[in-house]
């Protein structure tokens, strides 16, 4: 039966039809099944509807990469010319920064000063996102128990095997070699974050990947047993409890004009910089825990 | 003057994998191009005197991402078709669990 446009679109208004159930290509009902737990009939395109949507495909994907290309372009001829003394980034705020920095924050690393310091309320923000996203994940891949509408149980979803490395000789060997440098490495640029270039986020990404090395090599049932779902909740809730009353301490004595007991120490020693290296610490928990979490929910559906 | 040239070099080579990840058909293939990217830009990250930035841009977009973009076409059945030759195991060690 032949249906106008109009009656299609009151058709998918109700329900009854969804275009984009039609597809191009040959898709497997096992793996719907599998994943939805209903038996669905795909119906490939006929040849001029699919001449139709390759031509409009094509089209819309010429006009959006012109506009964005148009938009892209005339955002940096706007731009104002690089180094110009009337720049609007040029103002008090950075030679604040550069020059009294050293001594408000008594960090080395200017940028760790900045983001731990003065501007820290947003590193707290970021680290809530990536708490959020982890939330997200674990929401979206979290293996649990399905049922198909007739109430029989359906089987668990799990990533189809990967190359399984710990027979890999030469991966093995390598990895035995480099994965303490990589811990020692990431350890180092997390604690020297106020002296050095990295901080919390650089070294925790560091150790999170690897983490995700040891437990590719060496098998997720390994790393699993050490860390489990219940070490990596109560380190991250831990971390940001932490990170926001530590700050908000040093907040409320700040805006108060109240003397902190936190003393900013030395510029260069590794204890000095006030609340800079604890932050730090915690904002890099925070991360290397997101990524070995979420690298475990897209391998198996579970940290454990 | 050398580090003007190695620069060039580098964008160069930053807009030839933006390019291919584009373009490229094998989504196998797309991932590693885009690690090589993330690798290209850390390299910048460094000459343009930020080497927090390029730290992160290692570890997260030549590390991480690509691992996780693997697993996701994993899940989506989509490696089989793409590099049938390259697995050594089967599905069988996961799907037995």
């Amino acid at each position: 039966m032949k249906k106008t446009f109009w009656q299609k679109l009151s058709a998918w208004h109700k329900g009854d039809y969804d275009f984009t159930l039609k597809t191009t290509d040959h898709v497997d009902p096992q793996i719907i099944h599998e994943y939805t737990g209903k038996e669905h009939t795909i119906q490939a395109l006929s040849r001029k509807e699919r001449a139709f949507s390759g031509a409009l495909y094509n089209v819309l994907c010429v006009l959006f990469c012109l506009i964005l290309i148009g938009v892209l372009l005339g955002a940096v001829v706007s731009l104002p010319p690089h180094g110009n003394a009337e720049n609007p980034a040029v103002n008090e705020v950075m030679d604040r920064y550069v020059e009294e920095g050293m001594q408000e924050t008594g960090a080395v690393n200017t940028v760790a000063g900045m983001i731990l310091d003065y501007r820290a309320f947003d590193t707290l923000g970021e680290s809530f996102v990536l708490f959020t996203a982890v939330c997200a994940v674990t929401i979206l891949m979290k293996n649990t128990k399905r049922t198909a509408p007739d109430g029989t149980p359906l089987p668990m979803v799990v990533a189809p095997g990967i190359v399984d490395y710990s027979k890999d000789n030469i991966v093995k060997t390598v990895s035995r070699f480099l994965i303490p440098f990589i811990f020692v490495f990431g350890v180092y640029v997390l604690l020297n974050g106020h002296l050095s270039p990295g901080g919390g986020f650089s070294g925790g990404a560091i150790l999170g990947s690897a983490l995700i090395l040891f437990s590719m090599v060496y098998g997720e049932d390994r790393a699993a047993a050490i860390f489990s779902e219940r070490l990596i909740k109560t380190v991250v809730l831990v971390s940001l409890s932490f990170y926001a009353i530590a700050k908000s301490y040093s907040f409320f004595t700040g805006a108060n004009h109240l003397h902190s007991i936190i003393s900013q120490g030395i510029p260069g020693r590794i204890l000095s910089a006030g609340l800079i290296l604890p932050l730090n610490v915690a904002v890099g928990f925070v991360v290397c825990c997101t990524m070995y979490s979420f690298y475990m929910y897209f391998r198996r559906g579970r940290i454990q | 003057m050398l580090r003007e040239i190695f620069l060039l070099l580098l964008l160069g080579g930053l807009i030839f994998c933006a390019i291919a990840t584009a373009v490229s058909k094998r989504l196998m293939k797309m991932i590693i191009i885009y690690m090589a990217y993330s690798l290209i830009m850390s390299v910048i990250w460094l000459l343009l005197e930020s080497p927090d930035l390029g730290i992160t841009e290692a570890a997260v977009g030549a590390g991480v991402t690509g691992v996780l973009f693997y697993l996701a076409l994993r899940r989506i059945h989509q490696v089989d078709k793409d590099a049938a030759d390259q697995d050594v195991s089967s599905d069988k060690n996961e799907r037995g669990e």
